[in-house]
């Protein structure tokens, strides 16, 4: 008879949840102080990477110059971000499009979002297309991870200006002697693989969206 | 419990005598990978601060309550949480760093610095032992990260907290602020500290 309690107080003490009892109370304790921090702060968070976007929408659409020209005369653009939905053949993807209007209601232009793998990581960048869907009116990289010193120059300002009014209606071409042509982007000495990513987002993007922005733009 | 080291003697053995880098050699993913920047290695080190003074505090208020088999759990549980509240932190309020710092952020949970703390003292020792122990070994932390980052920022980029130092006639030595600059200026440093503790000796 004792030796059967004792063996079923021995298995009782040796049961895996009971022993885990302070592991489950602490999990269960950070869990509910997470989901407090996460409430707190996730709006922030939230409205943090939304703030970035539409910050640099204007510059994206108007160019630098303009988009500080017209933040100083005190008038903003009307941004209004909406999702364009592409068939593909087995997959439906989506773009985030911001469609930028002056305060006349007249239309400036879009901006797409997008992303796709760079040499290190996911590239993501906004595009500027201009009203009529012809040609690209700026680029702006949102993140990335390419190499520091070589492949992370897509985000200079510089490089960048390359895209202004480049055509939309047909696709850039990365070249690496500095020739000169209607979709010529110039490498990044260095850095050819990220060169060619950022122009292939641009590309896949503007063939994917222009056709729907064009059509938009006819109702 | 009278041949662990007091409170104090924490702190103190923390900055220099065990100086987490340089003498344990722990925490090193962050060590290499933010350290091409003094902005993002301070980050750095205040979030470790942040994170292991939370953690070491915890650990020993339930220190009596550990398992021997469950306690490494309940140190990755503690320091997760607080990991992930630094990361939330940082998200929110310094929105460009939290990008810059990327994933480095949630791998101070696998830092071997925070947990080795946790297990060394604070799981041994008292509430205030622990946190003094975390506050001395976050400022050794600071202090080497401080260190190699000042050296592979002013060479690599010519300037200290993204401010111009050096004359504009500085050729930047972009491979200090790619990872084999990390790898050189760590290794040299270490050479260096290892040269001077034989000298003393």
């Amino acid at each position: 008879m004792d030796d059967t309690t004792s063996e079923k107080r021995e298995r009782f003490q040796n049961n895996n949840l009971l022993q885990a009892w302070l592991v489950i109370t602490l999990a269960l304790i950070f869990g509910i102080a997470l989901a407090g921090v996460q409430a707190a702060l996730g709006p922030k968070i939230e409205a943090n990477k939304i703030k970035e976007t539409m910050e640099r929408v204007p510059e994206v659409v108007l160019g630098l110059e303009s988009a500080q020209k017209l933040a100083a005369s005190g008038e903003s653009l009307n941004i209004q971000s909406r999702i364009i939905e592409v068939d593909k053949k087995n997959k439906k993807k989506f773009y985030t499009v911001y469609e930028a209007r002056f305060q006349d209601n007249a239309l400036a232009g879009w901006v797409a979002k997008a992303g796709g793998q760079g040499y290190a990581d996911k590239i993501e960048l906004l595009v500027g297309i201009d009203a009529l869907a012809e040609n690209i009116t700026g680029l702006f990289i949102l993140d990335q991870k390419e190499t520091p010193g070589l492949g992370n120059k897509i985000s200079d300002t510089a490089w960048r200006n390359q895209f202004i009014d480049k055509p939309a209606t047909s696709p850039l071409v990365v070249v690496k002697d500095k020739s000169k042509g209607a979709s010529n982007i110039d490498a990044i000495s260095g850095a050819t693989i990220s060169s060619v990513s950022v122009c292939g987002i641009i590309n896949q993007t503007v063939s994917d969206i222009g056709p729907q922005l064009t059509s938009t733009k006819k109702e | 419990m009278a041949d662990q080291p007091t409170a104090l003697e924490r702190f103190v053995q923390g900055i220099l005598p065990e100086n987490p880098v340089y003498r344990q050699l722990l925490g090193m993913c962050p060590t290499l990978a933010v350290t091409n920047g003094m902005k993002p290695a301070m980050t750095m080190a205040c979030s470790v601060a942040f994170v292991m003074l939370c953690a070491n505090v915890v650990t020993s208020l339930i220190r009596g309550l550990l398992k021997p088999h469950l306690r490494i759990v309940v140190f990755t549980l503690t320091i997760a949480t607080f990991v992930t509240i630094a990361d939330r932190v940082l998200a929110a309020y310094l929105y460009q760093m939290s990008k810059t710092l990327g994933p480095y952020i949630p791998l101070i949970i696998v830092n071997c610095l925070i947990i080795c703390r946790c297990e060394v003292c604070a799981s041994k020792q008292s509430v205030f032992t622990a946190a003094s122990d975390a506050v001395g070994q976050s400022i050794g932390f600071a202090l080497a990260l401080a260190s190699i980052a000042v050296v592979r920022e002013l060479l690599g980029t010519g300037g200290l907290f993204g401010i111009a130092i050096l004359p504009a006639a500085w050729p930047d030595w972009v491979i200090m602020v790619l990872p084999p600059g990390a790898f050189i200026t760590l290794g040299l440093l270490l050479g260096c500290v290892n040269w001077l503790e034989m000298r003393r000796s």
